[in-house]
């Protein structure tokens, strides 16, 4: 529907790509569809495929099998001025310093250099490290290299942003200032993809995601779909602790503590609470509530892979 | 938005900030002072070492005779070192006639490399010698000369030609020889470099970023392209002020110089090319084999079998000079990497103008080629972008 609303064809579009090293295959047969002017997330746990599959989309190596295009180009460096890359093992020399780093970086996609040093001054200025523009980058901090780093991907205003892990390594503040950006570059009309393994990043961040596990996408489609594969939940604490109001629930109840919890029942919550109301259980507290994605994961993707996502993700 | 490169625009972006990463760090500077070092150290051995081999080295021989005899051979041997091309003959020491040989053979400081007794029963040469070794000459060539008395070394007519074709051929080997021993040194000395100069980017991940950018066949044509133009820089800056040096101090050294067959401004001209030629071919393979290595160790293992290939080519392009239309003399001119070694000498030796143009043109294919084939390998092997295991005819069946 986005698509549909901004008018183009999608920004990605991936069919069959397969991608084998050694014996292992790390990718298998994945179909993604970015639409132009979203913000897309590729989750999956680490090794599932993630970094391969962008890796193809940009043309840094070529798939096994499998047909992919960029921006509408099927040779995606011909598509390479309109595109933004944040690898996931960030990159930058040493003894440049930052204002010619980030022009160098534009300078790679068709930016003069003269154009990018001055919206290099401008970027940094704007993010407070004027002082540090001229400066090596060997003696910035990691989270001022990777902001470096970042405003580079940028610096020459694509229409396509591909970042790798981006939250990997930032503080909580410097997570919501990329956030931030995140959300105002795709306000001003580019496509933004990333790649995580912490879900709560792309349940604030996404329209759309796919879900990756083992090099096969489990998922793909809007955040809402997604969620909307589980049932709600409804959380119940009673009044009277036994009665016939009990025969009310549905088969799949549980009882933690003194909350009953199961999923809403097809017919919605009329019925159940006129049952439960009519067979005395004196209503305490009800919620209904909508699966996180969360939830959404470890039913599409498997409950291993979930635990697997939570070992990276932040406290 | 900006506009898509091309890939030598995409080169053009890479070689510019290799090269100025590389010239305007301070330790370019040390690279170019780098010529200086061995030119100390050479004035400074040289002269102490020169002056040893003139106490030391020249061969002498002890003559065990009366001293009459010893006046009338050292002055026949004085006349004789007197004639142009006689500089080596062994100098002349007396002892007694009651000389033991052995004592002075044996002798530890002012030794002597062979004894002569004269006149007894005939002179003898005694010490290490075989009849065919030039001392057993010299020294008969001194008593032959005693033997005349105060005869004069009679003159000869000398009619001066200006040229002779083995003159002209003799002199034009020796610009053959000075320029290729140039050029291979030139390239050896600089083209080394370039087997690490993807190690940085590797290191840093810079190379994700690269390639992910731009081709990464950009990625290596910009890099030797960057790498040649600070090559050119030093060899500008060395050529500028050995030349001002030589003008200053040695004016009359150029003029002796034997010319070229393509003459000087041409030579100078191919000279820039080949050497632009020879360290892009070699360039090309170095940057290639050293895509491959991870860390500067690896790099160093490599440039031992590397340097040694090197002059392997210098032996083949030899060949180019001594049988330049032999079979050895034609392979040296045709295989790609010892083609630029073998095609300066033959610009010192030989007027024709054509074969240059068609071995520049021969050279700058091989050059696209090595580096069509040193990003293809990168792209597979580092870069892990080749297909799955398997012959190649297979998996085309299998797509197919």
């Amino acid at each position: 529907m986005l698509q549909e609303k901004i008018g183009g064809e999608a920004a990605v579009d991936a069919r069959a790509l397969v991608k084998t090293f050694g014996d292992k295959r790390a990718v298998d047969g994945v179909n993604l569809t970015v639409p132009t002017g979203s913000i897309f997330g590729l989750l999956g746990p680490n090794g599932a495929g993630k970094t391969t599959t962008l890796r193809m989309l940009l043309g840094i190596i070529d798939p096994d099998s499998g047909t992919r295009s960029l921006l509408g180009h099927a040779q995606p460096l011909d598509a390479s001025s309109e595109v933004g890359y944040l690898p996931e093992e960030r990159g930058l020399y040493p003894a440049m310093n930052p204002r010619e780093a980030i022009a160098f970086m534009g300078a790679l996609r068709g930016l003069p250099l003269a154009e990018g040093r001055r919206r290099a001054s401008l970027l940094l200025a704007d993010r407070g490290l004027s002082d540090w523009e001229k400066k090596p980058i060997r003696s910035l901090s990691k989270g001022m290299a990777q902001t470096v780093q970042l405003l580079g991907t940028l610096v020459h205003k694509p229409r396509l942003i591909v970042l790798d892990e981006p939250f990997s390594g930032l503080d909580a503040i410097n997570q919501e200032k990329l956030e931030a950006l995140i959300r105002a570059e795709a306000a001003d009309g580019a496509t933004v993809i990333f790649s995580t393994h912490v879900i709560a990043h792309a349940e604030r961040l996404c329209e759309r995601i796919a879900i990756i596990a083992g090099g096969k996408v489990a998922f793909a489609g809007a955040v809402d779909d997604a969620r909307d594969r589980l049932r709600p939940v409804v959380r119940l604490q009673t009044r009277a602790e036994d009665g016939a109001w009990r025969a009310a629930l549905p088969p799949g109840a549980r009882q933690v503590g003194r909350e009953w919890r199961f999923e809403l029942p097809d017919g919605g919550p009329e019925p159940l609470l006129r049952a439960l109301i009519d067979g005395g259980a004196g209503i305490e507290t009800l919620s209904i509530e909508r699966p996180g994605l969360h939830d959404a994961f470890v039913a599409i993707a498997g409950a291993s892979a979930a635990a697997e996502m939570g070992k990276g993700a932040p406290a | 938005m900006t506009g898509r490169l091309n890939k030598l625009q995409a080169a053009f972006v890479i070689a510019r900030r290799d090269y100025t990463a590389t010239v305007l760090s301070r330790s370019f500077l040390f690279f170019l002072l780098g010529p200086l070092f061995p030119i100390l150290l050479g004035v400074l051995f040289g002269g102490i070492g020169a002056k040893v081999a003139s106490d030391s080295e020249r061969v002498r021989v002890a003559v065990i005779s009366s001293p009459a005899d010893f006046t009338r051979l050292d002055r026949a041997r004085d006349e004789l070192a007197a004639l142009p091309g006689t500089g080596q003959l062994p100098f002349l020491t007396s002892a007694p006639l009651e000389t033991n040989n052995k004592s002075l053979l044996n002798a530890g400081e002012r030794s002597v490399t062979a004894v002569l007794e004269y006149p007894f029963d005939g002179p003898t040469l005694i010490g290490k010698l075989r009849p065919e070794d030039p001392l057993v000459g010299q020294v008969r060539l001194i008593l032959d000369r005693a033997s005349k008395g105060t005869a004069k070394v009679p003159e000869i007519g000398l009619v001066t030609l200006r040229q002779t074709a083995g003159a002209t051929r003799n002199a034009r080997e020796i610009t053959a020889r000075g320029g290729q021993t140039l050029l291979f040194l030139l390239t050896l000395l600089l083209s080394g470099m370039l087997l690490s100069q993807l190690i940085e980017e590797k290191s840093n991940k810079v190379i994700e970023v690269l390639a992910a950018a731009v081709p990464v066949e950009s990625i290596f044509i910009g890099k030797l392209f960057a790498m040649l133009a600070m090559s050119l820089t030093g060899i500008v800056v060395w050529m500028s002020v050995a030349v001002g040096f030589l003008a200053l101090f040695a004016p009359g050294l150029f003029a002796m110089l034997p010319e070229p067959a393509v003459g000087w401004p041409l030579f100078l001209a191919l000279g820039a090319l080949y050497y632009a030629m020879s360290y892009l071919l070699i360039g090309a393979a170095f940057l290639g084999i050293g895509a491959q290595a991870s860390t500067a160790r690896e790099v160093q293992i490599l440039s031992m079998p590397i340097t040694m290939g090197q002059v392997g080519l210098l032996f083949l392009a030899n060949f180019a000079i001594s049988a330049p239309y032999d079979s050895l003399g034609i392979l040296a001119a045709a295989f790609p990497l010892s083609s630029p070694f073998a095609l300066i000498s033959r610009a010192a030796l030989d007027e024709a103008v054509l074969p240059h143009l068609a071995a520049l043109a021969w050279q700058g294919l091989w050059v696209a080629l090595i580096l069509k084939l040193a990003a293809a390998w990168f792209r597979r092997s580092v870069l892990n972008s080749g297909g799955p295991k398997g012959r190649w005819w297979k998996r085309k069946a299998a797509t197919a």
